[in-house]
């Protein structure tokens, strides 16, 4: 164990540095690419917290995501910039109170049932989208100027310039990482992970479930809303699909990949599935078909995601 | 009777018509997880399969009644394939496996729809002595094939109630969705129990698509239209009841068809604001175990 403990900084340091360095050697194409990739990263990394920590399957995160970038179209001004100090904040905190809300009535479900409530209050939001003419409807909107950075007259960077989003969605990927790290490792943390392994348990010590519960929920949601308002800014464009339940599903599908209840799995996962899904979607219209076919086999032949292919089986209580 | 009177009821037919269509699909799906202990996102994609399988036959036959003769055999062998490569690898894996797998099912099944027949919308045509409607009053009549689709929707739910309450198979199905581990501790040869369970489910809602088609057309998409919709009807109804199902059906349908009339804005939330209200007042469902 203690070889594992002091390999993985090692590791996600070596990827950092490599991150960090890419941009010297990558065109605008593998960079736009690879925030794509980070701001998925930061979404699979939120539904972890739900699905890995607290044990909490959840079909439905896209509904935060989605929330998260039409924030954004909304706080942009027609033909203006959003200021990016006051939109972002805004952005997830609506997010979070929409979990709030959300996480009130889906948890009281569980189990099986939490998965398909989950999936329908996103369906909710899905065809709230898809018929609101105030909106954009089906057709979705524009974005048109990317939040502006302007701190007193300064500009520290500019979202429009790739190069600079690049770095910007690489500090929130590791900033979200490192909180995420903290809250695992907290006092709230150990609850969570307490609740995952045995929740009835975990109330007849006296901790009030549903609350640590809906504490997860609504810090996973402002967070998926994070990941979403850095989609809208990086492509300038939201429709309905944002919360549609492919994005949900695929977004589960990095954190099984990846390997749940590590953050870092997580990421690889977002890692694979992107590229894959670039891959696949450049080779074929009917790219879907490879990717439903991957899916069945990972889940066939790797029961505990791509991390389990490279670690040992820990120990269950090293996680616990 | 005025025009608003008949307005109004054939709201109601065409409620109660969506709603035992629903039922069809929404009781495999509640009898699979309620017995099998499965999620199954893949059950629309059944309802999908159905309906294109209907409109291939129906226009290579020529015959609607053909080509769902045909059909039907066909998708119980899907569900047996199926059950054999995929689920029967599920049952002891947790719910999470269960939905990602199911999930690339769905994937896969919506590609090879595309690859097979494209992704245009097609319709499938009303057997012609049905093909007509029944005049209410001076302007208003209600198509028979409607009527037709829920009788036929009746009746197969009378003979689900028969084999569930009166036949051996019925009484291990009841005693499985009540306690699975206690059937298979009894000698019940549980991996045949799973294998029809599982194919009859997927039966119901093919036949639930084919004979839907020449309503409500064949195109891609609809069967995880109907998978959510259907997940409403289950979580109203309480997961692994037929009864819950059988009524929640029947109250998303009349709800769905009412929202579109009195609220048309909002008429894709109406079901989900009634599935929120159940779950505040019932969280387990109409009919569930908590």
């Amino acid at each position: 164990m203690t070889r594992k403990v002091a390999t993985l900084p090692m590791l996600l340091g070596l990827a950092l540095l490599l991150l960090l360095a890419f941009p010297l050697i990558g065109d605008k194409f593998y960079l736009q690419l690879l925030s794509k990739i980070m701001l998925m990263a930061i979404f699979a990394m939120s539904l972890d917290l739900l699905v890995g920590y607290t044990g909490l399957v959840s079909l439905g995160h896209a509904a935060f995501f989605g929330l998260g970038a039409y924030a954004l179209w909304f706080l942009s001004p027609k033909y203006g910039a959003a200021n990016l100090y006051l939109s972002l904040p805004l952005a997830i905190g609506v997010t979070g109170l929409a979990a709030l809300a959300v996480g009130l009535l889906v948890l009281r479900s569980s189990g099986v049932y939490f998965i398909m409530v989950t999936l329908a209050f996103a369906q909710m939001f899905y065809y709230y989208a898809l018929g609101a003419k105030w909106m954009g409807g089906s057709d979705g909107a524009y974005v048109y100027v990317r939040p502006d950075a302007r701190l007193a007259g300064w500009v520290p960077f500019d979202l429009g310039n790739y190069v600079h989003f690049y770095y910007v969605a690489l500090l929130l990927l590791a900033l979200v990482y490192l909180l995420l790290r903290m809250i695992v490792a907290s006092p709230f943390g150990r609850v969570i992970s307490a609740i995952r392994s045995n929740e009835g348990r975990t109330r007849a010590l006296g901790f009030p479930v549903f609350r640590y519960k809906l504490a997860s929920f609504v810090i996973a949601g402002a967070l998926a809303g994070l990941a979403g308002y850095l989609d809208a800014a990086q492509f300038g464009f939201v429709n309905p699909d944002l919360f549609g339940w492919r994005l949900s599903g695929t977004v589960l599908m990095m954190v099984i990949l990846g390997g749940m209840g590590s953050l870092h799995g997580p990421i690889l996962g977002a890692f694979v599935l992107v590229l894959l899904e670039d891959y696949l979607s450049g080779a074929t219209r009917h790219w879907l078909l490879p990717m439903g076919l991957f899916i069945i086999f990972a889940v066939l032949l790797l029961p505990r995601g791509l991390r389990g292919l490279l670690a040992k089986p820990p120990a269950e209580a090293a996680d616990g | 009777m005025s025009d608003e009177v008949v307005f109004f009821l054939i709201q109601i037919l065409n409620g109660v018509q969506y709603g035992l269509l629903l039922f069809l699909v929404a009781s495999g799906l509640t009898l699979v997880f309620g017995i099998m202990g499965i999620i199954n996102l893949a059950h629309g994609s059944f309802y999908m399969v159905g309906a294109y399988l209907c409109y291939w036959l129906a226009e290579a036959t020529g015959s609607l009644w053909l080509a769902i003769l045909l059909a039907v055999p066909l998708a119980i062998l899907l569900g047996l394939l199926l059950e054999a490569l995929l689920f029967s690898r599920l049952y002891a894996r947790d719910h999470l496996y269960q939905v990602l797998l199911t999930y690339g099912l769905i994937l896969v099944l919506e590609e090879c729809r595309s690859l097979a027949f494209g992704d245009d919308v097609h319709g499938v045509a009303i057997p012609s002595w049905l093909d007509f409607s029944l005049p209410l009053t001076q302007t208003l009549s209600y198509p028979v094939y409607r009527l037709f689709l829920s009788a036929a929707c009746l009746l197969l739910a009378g003979c689900m109630y028969l084999v569930i309450q009166r036949t051996r198979l019925g009484m291990a199905i009841r005693a499985g969705s009540a306690n699975r581990e206690m059937v298979q501790l009894l000698g019940i040869d549980v991996g045949r129990l799973f294998q029809l369970v599982f194919a009859a489910g997927v039966a119901l809602a093919a036949f639930a698509g084919m004979i839907a088609s020449p309503i409500a057309s064949v195109y891609p998409g609809m069967g995880n239209q109907i998978l959510i919709v259907c997940f409403v009807v289950v979580v109203i109804g309480g997961i692994g009841s037929i009864k819950g199902a059988f009524l929640a059906s029947l109250l998303i349908g009349l709800a769905d068809t009412f929202g579109q009339i009195l609220m048309p804005q909002l008429s894709g939330m109406t079901i989900y604001v009634l599935m929120a209200g159940v779950l505040l007042w019932r969280p387990a469902g109409l009919f569930g175990r908590t």
